[in-house]
């Protein structure tokens, strides 16, 4: 039930969409293909299903080559970002659809439409048509609709990414429930990385049809490979060529040896934390993340002048050093 | 307010000057001497055989123009190659060109002396002043109907519903006939409404190119005409009636084809 992409190209004209790709999935993983939009994710998800066709490379699923197969060969579930719900049919014959095509006995398909049904949380809304749903309960019924084939892989193309910030959060959560009670080795494409931070287990980064870093969230946010995943995954501050975390920012009332002066432009509250945007003597800017406390006990306001430590940057192409502002 | 008003009749007395006062003409005429007598005129072995042949050729023409043009819509909507500009441009050629340019055409093709006529008489099929005429005339005036309803709407459903269908397990085929042709159901049988008010309506090319034999290759529009000529006016009001009936019917046959979700 792996997946792999090996040495994967794929050219639109001149634009290169997939640069010699290497990606794996293990066996009930849940991976997120993560990158900005045009970096590839799509592409290699869509060569994976067989909806488009690699230049060259392979790719391989529970071990077998299934490079040259059409799509309705692969065994593969795949869900739309814009739900691709079939809209003649009702959400129990968008659901039965595959099921139907493998010419399963009628009692059958009844039983397994209604599981899966309850599994996606749409009991009630067997006989209305997809026009009839919300967004978030159209993509539901297609993720039920995909199960149904019971595939060796779920393919998930920025599923979420219609829907509205609530939706999308709730779905996550749900999401990530739901794979751990079926282990359907699953890739998620998304070029949220808060999204693919939660839900999955592994992130793979993709730029420019390459991979840039693969590994657990906390190893891609901790150690960074490249300037570009440590942008990509999680803010940053860039001085120079130095990288620094917004928390790893520290806010003094007073100089010591290693601090520099600064002062506050702008307090921005978001409930738990507060950032300050702040200026240094030498007109560069940052920006700091504190606790609500921690700006409360420091007394911070704007045009207010402080001191500020930096406790751990990076710098990429050279060792870890301390900033010098 | 006035302007309103003013709008409405405008748009209201246009209608009636252009559609709706002619054919509630004919219909008055057509009664004007009783029940009976149109009856009789509807009746008649000449009227009824044009009425069949009218019937035939128009199931035929229909028939075919719809599965052509399913198929080169959606070569033209979802295919890139060399040429389909032009096959495209070439489609409208139907619309711009004159039904008795048309008949005169085939007739130049199809006639007996001509090469291609000549080798179909020797092989004992008849093309011009005869059925198969009357059918190719009909298939070339109501081509373009159904490819240009279609195309449209296979623009808008877009591709995923087939990709998502051929996840699922489907074939080509399955994925055509499950997803594809009810998505744009609704775009087929305007097309096919179309195809048939035309096919049923055309006159020019069919004059050409069925001799105009009474009882054998008249048509309803062919047989109105001559029943004109004849001076039989109820026979000619009546077989217009009985057109625009028809037409009407296919109409609200239409309704039938309204998608299931908006109703």
């Amino acid at each position: 039930m792996s997946i792999a992409a090996r040495n994967v190209s794929k050219k639109f004209k001149d634009f290169v969409a997939l640069d010699d790709v290497c990606v794996e999935a293990p066996t009930g993983s849940l991976t997120a293909l993560l990158g900005p939009s045009g970096g590839g994710k799509s592409t290699l998800l869509r060569v994976i299903a067989g909806l488009e066709q690699p230049d060259s490379g392979q790719v391989v699923i529970s071990g077998e080559d299934k490079t040259g197969l059409p799509p309705q060969k692969r065994g593969v579930g795949f869900v739309f970002q814009h739900y691709a719900a079939f809209k003649h049919m009702t959400v129990f014959e968008n659901v039965a659809f595959g099921l139907k095509i493998r010419k399963q006995p009628r009692g059958a398909i009844n039983q397994k439409v209604y599981e899966l049904l309850e599994l996606v949380q749409l009991e009630g809304f067997a006989g209305r048509y997809p026009a009839q749903l919300s967004g978030g309960q159209r993509q539901r019924m297609a993720l039920a609709r995909a199960l149904a084939i019971e595939p060796e892989v779920l393919l998930l193309d920025e599923p979420f990414g219609a829907l509205d910030a609530r939706v999308r959060q709730e779905l996550r959560v749900w999401l990530r429930r739901l794979h751990e009670e079926m282990r359907v080795t699953t890739i998620l494409v998304t070029h949220d990385q808060e999204e693919a931070m939660e839900v999955s287990d592994r992130i793979v980064v993709m730029n420019h049809g390459r991979v840039e870093q693969v590994g657990a969230p906390q190893e891609l946010y901790e150690h960074p490979a490249s300037e570009f995943v440590m942008g990509f995954i999680g803010p940053v501050n860039r001085l120079g060529q130095t990288f620094i975390r917004p928390h790893d920012i520290e806010i003094r009332l007073t100089p010591n040896g290693s601090t520099h002066e600064a002062t506050v432009d702008h307090l921005i509250y978001l409930g738990f934390e507060v950032r300050a945007e702040l200026t240094l003597k030498d007109g560069r800017n940052l920006w700091a993340q504190l606790r609500r406390e921690e700006a409360k006990s420091l007394e911070l306001e704007s045009g207010k002048l402080v001191y500020v430590s930096v406790g751990h940057s990076r710098v990429f192409g050279r060792p870890a050093e301390e900033v010098h502002p | 307010m006035t302007a309103r008003i003013s709008l409405r009749v405008v748009a209201l007395g246009y209608l009636a000057l252009l559609l709706v006062f002619p054919v509630a003409m004919v219909f008055a005429r057509t009664f004007e001497k009783g029940v009976g007598a149109a009856w009789a005129a509807v009746t008649s072995p000449d009227a009824l055989h044009a009425l069949w042949l009218t019937i035939l050729v128009a199931a035929i023409s229909v028939t075919a123009n719809t599965v052509f043009g399913i198929v080169c819509a959606i070569v033209l909507v979802r295919h890139r190659f060399r040429g389909r500009g032009l096959l495209n441009a070439v489609l409208d050629l139907p619309l711009a060109v004159s039904p008795v340019v048309v008949g005169l055409a085939l007739f130049i093709l199809y006639s007996r002396t001509a090469p291609v006529g000549g080798w179909l008489a020797e092989h004992g099929i008849r093309v011009i002043f005869s059925t198969p005429g009357i059918v190719l005339a009909t298939m070339f005036v109501s081509l373009p109907f159904v490819v240009r309803e279609v195309m449209p709407v296979l623009r808008e459903i877009g591709t995923e519903q087939e990709q998502a269908a051929s996840t699922l397990g489907a074939s080509p085929f399955q994925t055509f006939w499950m997803v594809t042709l009810p998505a744009i159901r609704q775009g087929v049988a305007y097309g096919v409404v179309l195809t048939t008010a035309r096919a049923i309506g055309e006159f020019g090319a069919v004059s050409v190119v069925s001799g105009r034999i009474s009882g054998l290759t008249e048509t309803m529009t062919v047989y109105v005409q001559d029943r004109f000529q004849n001076f039989d006016l109820v026979g000619c009001y009546a077989a217009a009636v009985v057109l625009a009936l028809i037409a009407i019917a296919t109409l609200l046959l239409t309704d039938l084809f309204k998608p299931k979700e908006e109703q």
